[in-house]
């Protein structure tokens, strides 16, 4: 029975010019354009999360392959010893050990300005058994080397001590990944909180389109249909809003990466810099930005069909 | 619970068959049909639809179903934000067909209820009659085994109504079994073959028509 009831063939030959690209659910309703606000919002505070903790992330890798590279030879000497000459003889015991790329030991003039910050300036600190510092860099984070410098420090000058800094590296990322962690935990907050959103106006939009509802059911369309329907509506508001915020996003950063390179040497500049690094997210961070973007696109379409296929059950 | 609208009826619609749904307003006209659409269910006794009893229905029982039965309703349930020809289109969109694949036939059946002119009109821009013959080509596109149409006449001059009812006529030679719900005495006598059923009182009264 469900043949055609005019001659296709005969029909075909009619051009006519009309508009095929409405969509079942009305596009435009002040309930969406709320949506596509909340979402816009929410995406950038989601987006700004990620992005955050991706900062700390790879400021913290910085930090720690930085920290894991230096090593600190702290001389004491008694007043009895030649500081100097001890200091040369570790400089050299360090500068010939295997993994060193270079060694820089300071001069007794710059120990002392490294206490002027505590002590102030002006003071005669000559009489004061002030350790001397030497900062040895390592080509990798290879502790057998350390180690081996360790040994050839003991027995050339007893008066040395080697400082890895891994003590300090293990609390570096200890804090870098709870702050990952606290910012996995907002980001995840957020996602919550535009999923109650997305239900909520899914609901609504099911009640206020009661009409149309019916009436497709009425002409033969199935719960698929309609929530085929509805997902694409919403996965549309989605994207528009998800759009805005992940853009809107994306040239925070891009303006806060501009931005950090005018207060790259101020006081302030250099404290943001050693916790955020550059600002300068790279590639991989806008990817993970439009990642974000996407997956709350298909969060607003998929949420959304579930919940009208769950309403849709209900009704008898 | 409120009262019951109608009751004790027996009656069963034949293949091919072509029959009036007639009573006062308010008599039962409405329920019947949407009993008959599967859009209701009886608080007590069995409606069978095509051999299916509607109680042991599923959800994809029902659309099947309702993909063989065109409606017209009274108040048209036309989609405001879709134009005339998206809403006539609509039960092919809604079985997943591709719009390619029934622009022709869409096109060509709003030609022949006399809408070639306003097919990219929305309904609120309609007139009445305009409206009417929307739902109806509705109805009727995807050439029904059961059409129902409750007052498919109610908002059109006596010209066009006889027109539209030739067209329920030429469906039903076509094999469609028809029931058209109608308080319009001078119409029915117009196609006294018709089988009448006479609601009132909550009661069901049928007469044979003539031999079409």
């Amino acid at each position: 029975m469900n043949e055609p009831i005019v001659d296709p063939l005969l029909a075909s030959e009619l051009e006519a010019t009309f508009e095929t690209d409405s969509q079942l659910i009305p596009r435009d309703s002040v309930a969406g354009r709320a949506l596509v606000v909340v979402v816009a919002i929410m995406t950038f505070l989601a987006c700004l999360t990620a992005g955050a903790a991706l900062l700390v992330a790879d400021a913290s890798r910085v930090w720690r392959s930085d920290v894991l590279r230096d090593a600190t030879i702290q001389v004491k000497a008694s007043p009895a010893e030649d500081i100097d000459l001890l200091v040369a003889k570790a400089e050299s015991i360090a500068s010939k050990a295997k993994g060193v790329e270079s060694v820089h030991a300071y001069s007794k003039a710059e120990s002392e300005r490294l206490l002027e910050p505590w002590l102030g300036d002006g003071l005669d600190l000559s009489l004061l058994p002030i350790p001397r510092l030497i900062i040895v860099r390592l080509k990798d984070q290879r502790p057998e080397d350390l180690a081996a410098l360790r040994s050839a420090l003991a027995l050339g000058v007893p008066e040395a001590s080697l400082d890895d800094h891994r003590i300090w590296a293990v609390r570096l990322g200890t804090m870098a990944n709870a702050v990952v962690v606290v910012a996995a935990a907002l980001f995840a907050l957020m996602i919550l909180a535009m999923g109650t959103a997305i239900g909520f106006a899914t609901r609504g939009a099911m009640a206020g389109n009661r009409e149309i509802v019916e009436v497709l059911h009425l002409v033969g369309a199935s719960d698929k249909f309609i929530a085929g329907e509805f997902e694409r509506h919403f996965r549309r508001l989605g994207l528009r809003g998800s759009l805005i915020g992940g853009l809107a996003a994306m040239a925070f950063f891009a303006t806060a990466a501009l931005l950090s390179f005018g207060w790259a040497h101020s006081p302030g500049g250099d404290e943001i810099a050693a916790m955020f690094g550059s600002f300068e997210l790279g590639p991989y961070g806008y990817v993970a930005l439009a990642a974000v973007c996407i997956a709350v696109t298909l969060l607003t379409g998929l949420l959304s069909r579930r919940i009208v296929i769950r309403h849709l059950q209900t009704l008898t | 619970m409120g009262p019951e609208v109608v009751g004790d009826l027996n009656f069963s619609i034949a293949p091919q068959s072509f029959q009036f749904l007639t009573g006062p307003s308010g008599a039962g006209k409405t329920t019947l049909m949407r009993l008959m659409l599967l859009a209701l269910r009886p608080t007590r006794g069995t409606v069978h639809v095509f051999g299916r009893d509607s109680a042991a229905l599923t959800k994809d029982d029902l659309t099947e179903l309702r993909r063989r039965i065109g409606v017209v309703f009274q108040d048209f349930r036309l989609l405001d934000h879709l134009t005339t020809y998206e809403n006539v289109a609509l039960p092919l969109r809604a079985m997943g067909r591709e719009e390619t694949g029934y622009r022709a036939e869409v096109v060509e059946l709003l030609r022949w209820v006399g809408l070639g002119d306003r097919m990219n009109a929305r309904p609120p821009v309609l007139s009445g009659g305009e409206k009417q013959r929307a739902a109806i080509a509705r109805a009727l596109i995807v050439r029904p085994e059961l059409l129902l149409a409750d007052e498919p006449t109610g908002n059109v001059d006596p010209g066009l109504a006889r027109r539209l009812l030739r067209l329920f006529v030429e469906l039903h030679r076509l094999g469609t079994a028809v029931v058209i719900a109608t308080h319009d005495l001078q119409l029915m006598d117009q196609f006294g073959f018709a089988r009448r059923l006479v609601v009132g009182d909550g009661r069901l009264t049928i007469f044979d028509g003539s031999a079409l």
